[in-house]
């Protein structure tokens, strides 16, 4: 018999029972809620007169909505008032149920994805959900991730467990080296731009070979964080000694000898030689350069050394309509050089790049450079009151503020533009952020999805670059 | 969800076909984080006089005293009495939220919108099919007689009328099954509950750091 992957290995051990109509039952370890996708859930529990089954399983903190300016005045502070709602009916729900909530001026609030692993809230060989997409970053960890719909939410807290069909197996294998100034951003761009944006639909994805094993933690969140850029519902990275140590210490980690027996079932969570994946997608790590999007999908990526592809050079009509109306959308020109676009607002952060790693490549970056005349705006939001305060014992904050970026309090800012925070109409932006969809991050914005250190090359240029030009000098 | 098994009431009759989602809760109400609340904003448009907005208090509002849920006689009723092709026009499950948070626990009609139809069961509605003609007998009976009461008996499949009179009607076995266990996907879930406690006593003895760890 083939051995098992790790997907297979996660998901049988959290099986709880297969339904008669085929779908599976499987038990939770861990919910992430944060107050966009919750209310209707609490409520739900309440109209129905139920009680969530695992009070400990589960762990909140308000970002999506929250203002990344000054806000020591606290919720009432916020001016939205659909946001200010949604944050106190997060606080009211947690405080109702007894779940633990790092409110939003708490040092450990930050970006759902961002706080979860930092607390070793999640932990390798887990099974853990939130009501976003982007809860796939968690795979990194070695633990079964999913993003889940707000009745799914609902459901989890009430059961402890997720209905779910088991998908099938990918293994996406990068070997090589990877060049300076690329970074785990661009290899996950390089990776959507190969399978395309539906190639892992219905699949997990386990990001294998040597580029994953040399990644940091961080890295490898970011890899996985944007699986579902891919398709692909679950990312994955196997667990080695970087995982256990990246957990070691951690607030919920195991101590002691539940540590000594935590590493040893861990120590498990990786395929076995001998499984068999139903796709698997080899690329050359070290020939990837540094990625930039110039389109209205994340698919729609190329080096920073190309050019914006031309419809003339298709012969698909569907692709040909598409990269017309993408062209058009983000106003730009076929077979312009990417180098060539101009910027007006520059994003650094969302759950992909706001963690220390990215905030250290960037400060790199722009350190001792002013940001570009032609920049309206250039933010620096990190991922949490923890990723904040380690910059700023590092001393980031002082640069980035010093070359003229804004230094920001933690949450998801620009990268849904729920907050304040905006791209104009018309206005392009380097975002280190995930999605680049029409209206992403502001009405009429166009968005091109970058690296943090491509994105601090940006604001320093006011065009794009590629950043082994400054880092090289 | 609430179980269904018997339930008697007064019954209200919306004499009007295509009664469409917009009309049982218009969109301004969608943005609410509930979802529960909406029984005051049921039929919002044809029940108030003036324009109506969320979070709005609706005990001075002025009310439209002809409509039928206005009227001191049809007050309290919990089965609607309504025409064809109720419950059509945009999918929102707030249309069977608001029917529900109102108190109403059936509605009568020849047919239904499918999504509608669909949603009602989620949300402890039953929605009853009846003939054209027996509808319209309802409706003459309600007219005529003040505190009109409606007995539904979902384990026999029938409407029985103050005369005594019983209407049968046809329900997918399944979902007689939910409703008269109360059980949305969560209930059917919980149905296998001791699954689920057994799969749960056996990881905490594997993995016991994933218990009591975050308070
Ligand atoms: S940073 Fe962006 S993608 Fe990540 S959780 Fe927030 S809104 Fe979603």
């Amino acid at each position: 018999m083939a051995g098992k992957t790790l997907y297979d290995k996660l998901f049988e051990s959290h099986l709880v029972r297969t339904n008669d109509d085929g779908s599976s039952l499987i038990y939770i370890d861990r919910q992430v809620l944060h107050e966009v996708t919750s209310p209707q859930a609490f409520e739900g529990l309440r109209i129905a007169g139920r009680q969530p089954w695992r009070i400990d399983a589960n762990i909140a903190t308000p970002d999506h909505n929250v203002p990344t300016t000054e806000r020591s005045g606290g919720v009432d502070q916020i001016v939205d008032p659909v946001s200010k709602i949604q944050v106190k009916t997060l606080d009211a729900n947690c405080d109702e149920f007894g779940i633990l909530e790092f409110k939003m001026n708490d040092q450990n609030q930050g970006i759902v994805h961002v706080m979860a692993p930092e607390q070793g809230a999640v932990l390798p060989g887990c099974t853990a959900v939130c009501g976003d997409s982007h809860t796939a970053t968690l795979g990194a960890l070695g633990a079964l991730a999913h993003g889940i719909g707000t009745s799914e939410v609902e459901h989890v807290l009430a059961t402890q467990c997720l209905i779910t069909k088991k998908m099938k197996n990918m293994l996406v294998k990068v070997d090589g080296k990877l060049g300076l100034g690329v970074t785990p951003k661009d290899v996950i761009l390089h990776i959507i731009g190969v399978i395309g944006t539906a190639g892992g639909t219905g699949y997990a994805i386990e990001f294998g070979g040597q580029v994953f094993r040399d990644m940091s933690m961080e890295g490898r969140m970011t890899v996985s964080n944007m699986a579902i850029e891919a398709g692909a519902r679950v990312g994955l990275v196997a667990v080695d000694q970087n995982t256990i140590d990246y957990f070691e210490g951690r607030p919920f980690a195991p101590k002691g000898e539940q540590w000594d027996a935590a590493v040893d079932a861990w120590k498990d969570l990786v395929s076995d030689a001998d499984a068999v994946f139903d796709e698997v997608v080899e690329i050359d790590g070290a020939a990837i350069e540094p990625q930039v999007t110039w389109g209205t999908s994340p698919e729609m990526v190329v080096g920073v050394s190309a050019q914006v592809p031309n419809p003339d050079n298709e012969t698909d009509q569907v692709k040909i309509d598409g990269i017309n109306r993408a062209l058009e959308y983000m106003g730009l020109s076929a077979d312009q050089n990417i180098t060539d676009i101009q910027l007006d607002r520059v994003f650094i952060g969302s759950c992909t790049n706001s963690r220390i790693e990215d905030l250290r490549d960037a400060a790199k970056v722009v350190e001792g450079r002013k940001v570009a005349g032609n920049i309206i705006q250039a933010l620096v939001v990190p991922g949490s009151g923890l990723v904040k305060e380690q910059a700023e014992k590092e001393g980031l904050d002082k640069i980035f503020i010093e070359a003229g970026l804004e230094w920001r309090q933690p949450g998801c800012s620009m990268c849904l533009a729920m907050n304040p925070d905006k791209l104009g109409n018309g206005e392009h932006c380097a975002s280190t952020s995930n999605r680049n969809f029409e209206g992403r991050q502001g009405f009429g914005g166009r968005t091109h999805l970058v690296s943090p250190a491509m994105a601090a090359a940006a604001a320093v240029t006011g065009h794009f670059i590629d950043v082994r030009e400054l880092i090289e000098q | 969800m609430n179980k269904f098994t018997l339930h008697t009431g007064i019954a209200a009759p919306m004499d009007r076909a295509n009664i469409d989602t917009d009309m049982i809760i218009p969109k301004q109400f969608l943005k609410s984080i509930k979802r529960s609340g909406f029984g005051k904003n049921l039929f919002d448009e044809l029940r108030y006089l003036d324009e109506g907005l969320p979070d709005q208090e609706c005990t001075g509002r002025p009310l439209n005293e002809e409509f039928v849920l206005n009227q001191p006689r049809y007050q309290g009723s919990s089965v609607l009495l309504a025409r064809e092709n109720f419950g059509c026009g945009s999918s929102r499950e707030h249309a069977p939220w608001a029917l529900d948070d109102y108190g109403f626990r059936s509605v009568i009609a020849p047919s239904y919108a499918e999504i509608f139809y669909n949603n009602c069961f989620k949300n402890g509605l039953l929605p009853i099919v009846l003939t054209e003609e027996q509808v319209d007998q309802l409706f003459t009976e309600v007219a005529a007689t003040e505190g009109y009461q409606l007995t539904i008996d979902l384990e026999r499949q029938v409407v029985v009328t103050p005369s005594g009179e019983e209407m049968a009607f046809e329900i997918d076995g399944f979902r007689k099954h939910c409703l008269m266990n109360g059980l949305d996907d969560i209930g059917l879930t919980l149905q296998h509950a001791d699954d689920i406690k057994a799969y749960e006593a056996n990881r905490r003895k594997q993995a016991p750091w994933l218990f009591d760890a975050i308070k």
